[in-house]
C-alpha cells in the first residue's frame, strides 16, 4: 500500500495481534504543516515509523541558482516562515562573509534585536502548538497573544508580519522607526509576567508532566551522532550554541546564558526553550541599551559579485543550527546554494525517539522537535 | 381500569385538574367504542399530560444544549482572553441557530466503504440514549418531572452504558482508521469509568435509601442537608469520572483532535455529526443533573420550604416548583461550568494514563469509600445518631455533624490506600517514565556557553 518500505521490528506480545499501518498526514492537525508520518501500529503502540516529506517542495535551491544575489534574499523568508528574520539574516551574512563586507555597528545591533524578537515569536509559536498537541488549548491562545505583539512590531518595521524582509547585503534596508525602541521595551517589560502565566498552566501540571517527562528521550551521544542542534541537542545536555561557539554580528559583546537540559526528554526540551525565551529577552534589553548611532548601510558595490570560492556560514536559528553553503563562480549569481536546514536534521531523530511509545507520544515529540515544513522541503 | 388506581398513581405525576376537564370535554365528542377501555382521567394522566411534559422538556433541553455550546465558547473565550462569538445576533445569541442551520444544509456524506446501515444508526443510538435519560431527571417538585420511576438511577446508568454503543458503532462503521482507534479508545474509557461511577454512587445510596431520583431529592429535603457534606470523597470521584464518561477534556481520548483528527466522528459530516455533537452535550447535561441530584440536593435548597410557607396557600405549589427548577438549573450550571473550566485549563491525558487513573485511582477510591461510608453509617446507627423511619433517614444536628466530619476524615484512609496501591504498582507503559517523574519541578542548568578557542 505504501511506497515506502517499513522495517519490521519483532516485538513479543502476549496475544497475536494484527498490525495496522496508519498514515498520519499530510493533512493532520498536529504534523505542523504537511509532514506525513507513516506509523506501523500494534494497537496504539508504535512499532515503526517513517517520515514522508516533500509535500511543500518548491525547488528553492534550484531557484537560487538563477537569481541575482539581492533577488535571492526574499526567498529565504519563505523557507522557515516562522522565523523569516533568522533565515534572512543567514543569507545576507553568508554573502557578506564571502565578499568580506563590513557591517555598521548600528545595523548589527538592530539585526540582533530583530532576530531575537523573531526567536521569541518562533518559540511562542512552538509553545502554542506544542501545548495544543498535548491538549492545552488555552496556552495556544495565550502564546499567540504575545506573538501578536511581536508581529505588530515587525509589521511596523518591515511592512510584513510573517515574511519579514529588511536585511540587505551590507546592512539594513531602513533604520528603525521612531517608536521602535519604546515598543520593544514595552514588550520586554510585559513578557516575563506572561511567561510565568504559561508556566503556571504547565510546569507543575501533573498531566503535562505525565505527557512530557520521559517521553522521546534521546541521549547526548545519539543527539550528536544524529546531528541534532538547537533545543533538542541542548535538552540532552550538550552545551552547543552557535551564538557562543562561533559568534556572529555583535553576540560576542552581549551577555547571555545557554540553558542546558539533563535527560533529553520532551520536558527538558520544553524547559530549555522556555529559558531561551528569557535569555532572548535579556539579549534584546542589552542590545537596546547599547544601540549605537550611525548609518545602517555599509559600503556595498553597485553590482554584487561574490568572488569565486566556497563559503559556509551558520547561525543559531530558533530551530537549531541553520547553515548555508555558498559556491560561487565569481558571477552575479551563485553557482550553488545549499542549506543545512535545522528542522530536517532534527526530524531525523523522530524515529529514534518514538519507536516503542504510543501514538500520542509521536504527536508530543513532533511538537517538541519544533519542525517547519517550509524549511524541510525547501 | 387497573392502572387508574393503586401504586401506579404514585409513580407518575398526576395531571392538573384543568387538563383533565379539557380531556373530558374532548372525550365527549369521541364515539363510545373508542373510549370504552379508557377513561378521560386515565387518558389525561397517562397519555396527554406526559406528552405535553415530554414536548416541553425536549424543547427546553434542546435549547439548553444549544446554548450550552454557546456558553462553552463564551466561557472558553473568557478564559483565553478572547471575545468569542459576537457577530450573530446580540452577544452572539443566535450563534447556535446559525450553527444548526449550517450543519443542516451541509452535504450529508456517507463514505463509500462505510457500512451504511450501521453508519446511519450510530448517531441515532447516541442521541436516543442521551435523551431517554432526560425522562427520569427530577427537574423540580410536582409537575416539573416527566416520570418518577423507582429505579431511576439504575435506569440512567444502564441507558448511558448503551450510549457507548453509538460511539463504537460509529467508529467501526466508518471503515476508517482514525475513527476505529477513537472508538476503541472511547469504548474502553467509558466502560471503565462507568464502573467507577457506578461504585461511587453505591456509597451515596447508603444515605438515599432509594434509586428513585425524586426519592433521592426528598431524602435530602427531609434531612435538610446536601449529601455532598456526607460524601465528599465520593463526590470528587464522581466529578472526575463524569468528565471521563462524557469524553471531555482532559479525557477526550475519543476525539483527541491533535492525535486522531476527529476521533470516532472523523467521517461524519453535516447533521449526522451534529447529532453526535448534541448527544455529547446532552450527556453533559445528564451527568451534571445526576451530580446535582445525588450530591447537591437536586431541586432542594435549604430554606425553600420556609419561603413557600410564607406565601398564600394557592401559590405555594407554584412557588416551590419555580424555586426548585431554578435551583436545579443553577446547580447543573455550576457543574457544567466546572466541566468547561477543566476542559480549557488542562492538557490531555494519554490513553494509558487515563486507564491507569480509572483503574488504579478512582476504582479503589470508590470501593474504599463504600466500605468506609458503610462503616461510618453503622457506627452512627449504633450510637443512635441516625434512625430509619419507613425507609427515610432521620437525624438530629449531632448526626449531621458526625456524618460530615466522618465523611471528610474518610479522605485520609482513602488517600493512604491510593498511595499504597500506586507507590509500588508497575505501570505497563509508564515503566520508563515512572522512575524519572520528579517530586519537585526540574530546572535547566545555565551555562555561559563554550567560548571559541
Amino acid at each position: 500500500m505504501n511506497a515506502i518500505p517499513l522495517v519490521t521490528h519483532h516485538t513479543e506480545t502476549l496475544f497475536d495481534s494484527e498490525q495496522m499501518v496508519l498514515s498520519m498526514g499530510p493533512q493532520h492537525p498536529s504534523t505542523h504543516g504537511v509532514l506525513r508520518v507513516i506509523l506501523k501500529l500494534d494497537g496504539e503502540r508504535v512499532i515503526d515509523l517513517d517520515c514522508d516529506i516533500g509535500y511543500l517542495h518548491r525547488g528553492a535551491e534550484k531557484i537560487f541558482e538563477n537569481r541575482l544575489y539581492p533577488m535571492i534574499a526574499p526567498y529565504f523568508d519563505r523557507l522557515d516562515y516562522i522565523a523569516a528574520v533568522s533565515n534572512g539574516l543567514l543569507y545576507v551574512e553568508t554573502v557578506e562573509k564571502a565578499m568580506g563586507l563590513e557591517i555598521p555597528p548600528r545595523a548589527q545591533y538592530l539585526r540582533v534585536i530583530l532576530t531575537e524578537l523573531n526567536r521569541l515569536a518562533s518559540h511562542l509559536l512552538w509553545l502554542a502548538t506544542h501545548a495544543l498537541d498535548i491538549g492545552g488549548f488555552t496556552v495556544f491562545l495565550y502564546a499567540f497573544r504575545e506573538r501578536e505583539e511581536i508581529l505588530k512590531i515587525f509589521e511596523n518595521f518591515f511592512g510584513a508580519r510573517l515574511t519579514c524582509h529588511a536585511f540587505r547585503i551590507g546592512g539594513m534596508t531602513y533604520d528603525a522607526y521612531p517608536e521602535f525602541e519604546a515598543q520593544v521595551r514595552a514588550f520586554c517589560d510585559l513578557f516575563p509576567k506572561r511567561l510565568e502565566e504559561y508556566e503556571t498552566l504547565l510546569n507543575e501540571n501533573r498531566i503535562w508532566l505525565g505527557r512530557t517527562v520521559g517521553i522521546g528521550v534521546i541521549s547526548a551521544e545519539d543527539a550528536i551522532s544524529l546531528g541534532l542542534t538547537g533545543a533538542p541537542l541542548r535538552g540532552s545536555g550538550v552545551d552547543y550554541d552557535v551564538r557562543k561557539t562561533d559568534p556572529y554580528e555583535c553576540y560576542a559583546d552581549l551577555e547571555f546564558d545557554i540553558p542546558i537540559g539533563e535527560n533529553g526528554d520532551t520536558f527538558d526540551r520544553y524547559l530549555v526553550r522556555m529559558e531561551e525565551m528569557r535569555q532572548s529577552r535579556r539579549i534584546i534589553m542589552q542590545a537596546l541599551d547599547r544601540l549605537p548611532d550611525g548609518p545602517v548601510m555599509g559600503r556595498v558595490p553597485k553590482v554584487i559579485r561574490v568572488p569565486a570560492g566556497e563559503v559556509y556560514h551558520s547561525i543559531e536559528a530558533p530551530k537549531g543550527e541553520l547553515g548555508l553553503y555558498l559556491v560561487s563562480d565569481g558571477s552575479t549569481k551563485p553557482y550553488r546554494l545549499r542549506m543545512r536546514p535545522a528542522s530536517f536534521i532534527n526530524l531525523a531523530a523522530l524515529r529514534k525517539m518514538t519507536v516503542g511509545s504510543l501514538v500520542s507520544d509521536v504527536v508530543a515529540v513532533i511538537g517538541s522537535l519544533d519542525i517547519v515544513l517550509g524549511e524541510i522541503d525547501r | 381500569m387497573m392502572i387508574a388506581s393503586g401504586p401506579w398513581m404514585l409513580a407518575l405525576n398526576a395531571s392538573p385538574k384543568w387538563l383533565e376537564s379539557l380531556v373530558e370535554q374532548f372525550f365527549a365528542y369521541l364515539p363510545a367504542w373508542l373510549t370504552s377501555n379508557l377513561t378521560p382521567t386515565d387518558a389525561a394522566d397517562f397519555i396527554v399530560w406526559p406528552l405535553i411534559q415530554i414536548g416541553v422538556m425536549l424543547v427546553v433541553v434542546l435549547t439548553a444544549v444549544a446554548y450550552l455550546t454557546l456558553a462553552e465558547r463564551k466561557v472558553s473565550a473568557w478564559i483565553q482572553a478572547r471575545v468569542g462569538p459576537n457577530r450573530t445576533g446580540p452577544l452572539g445569541l443566535l450563534q447556535p441557530a446559525a450553527d444548526g442551520i449550517k450543519l443542516l444544509i451541509k452535504e450529508d456524506v456517507i463514505p463509500f466503504k462505510a457500512d451504511k446501515t450501521v453508519f446511519t444508526l450510530a448517531p441515532i443510538i447516541s442521541m436516543v440514549c442521551a435523551f431517554v435519560v432526560l425522562a427520569v431527571l427530577p427537574y423540580g417538585p410536582h409537575y416539573a418531572s416527566i416520570t418518577n420511576i423507582n429505579i431511576g438511577l439504575l435506569f440512567i446508568l444502564s441507558i448511558s452504558s448503551v450510549g457507548v454503543l453509538g460511539i463504537i458503532l460509529g467508529g467501526w462503521a466508518s471503515n476508517s482508521k482514525y475513527p476505529l482507534l477513537g472508538a476503541l479508545r472511547s469504548s474502553a474509557q467509558m466502560v471503565s469509568y462507568e464502573a467507577a461511577i457506578g461504585l461511587t454512587i453505591v456509597s451515596a445510596l447508603i444515605f438515599t435509601r432509594t434509586f428513585s431520583m425524586q426519592g433521592i431529592v426528598e431524602a435530602q429535603r427531609s434531612l435538610g442537608v446536601w449529601f455532598v457534606l456526607f460524601l465528599f470523597p465520593s463526590f470528587i470521584v464522581f466529578i472526575v469520572s463524569a468528565v471521563a464518561e462524557t469524553n471531555r477534556a482532559p479525557f477526550d481520548m475519543a476525539e483527541a483532535e491533535s492525535e486522531l483528527v476527529g476521533g470516532f466522528h472523523t467521517e461524519y459530516s453535516g447533521f449526522r455529526f451534529s447529532i453526535f455533537f448534541i448527544a455529547e452535550y446532552a450527556n453533559m447535561v445528564v451527568v451534571s443533573a445526576i451530580g446535582a441530584t445525588l450530591y447537591l440536593g437536586g431541586w432542594y435548597v435549604p430554606g425553600m420550604d420556609w419561603v413557600a410557607a410564607q406565601l398564600p396557600e394557592a401559590y405555594r405549589e407554584a412557588a416551590l416548583t419555580l424555586m426548585g427548577i431554578t435551583a436545579f438549573a443553577i446547580k447543573c450550571g455550576a457543574i457544567l461550568y466546572l466541566f468547561i473550566w477543566m476542559r480549557w485549563t488542562f492538557p490531555r491525558y494519554r490513553y494509558d494514563q487515563l486507564m491507569e487513573l480509572g483503574w488504579k485511582w478512582l476504582m479503589p477510591a470508590a470501593l474504599a469509600n463504600i466500605v468506609l461510608t458503610a462503616t461510618i453509617y453503622i457506627i452512627g446507627k449504633e450510637l443512635g445518631l441516625v434512625r430509619s423511619v419507613e425507609g427515610v433517614l432521620q437525624m438530629d444536628w449531632q448526626g449531621k455533624v458526625y456524618f460530615t466530619v466522618a465523611g471528610l476524615l474518610a479522605m485520609f484512609p482513602i488517600l493512604a490506600l491510593l498511595n499504597a496501591i500506586n507507590r509500588n504498582s508497575k505501570s505497563f507503559n509508564l515503566r520508563a517514565q515512572r522512575t524519572t517523574i520528579p517530586i519537585s519541578t526540574r530546572k535547566v542548568k545555565l551555562s555561559p556557553g563554550v567560548k571559541p578557542a
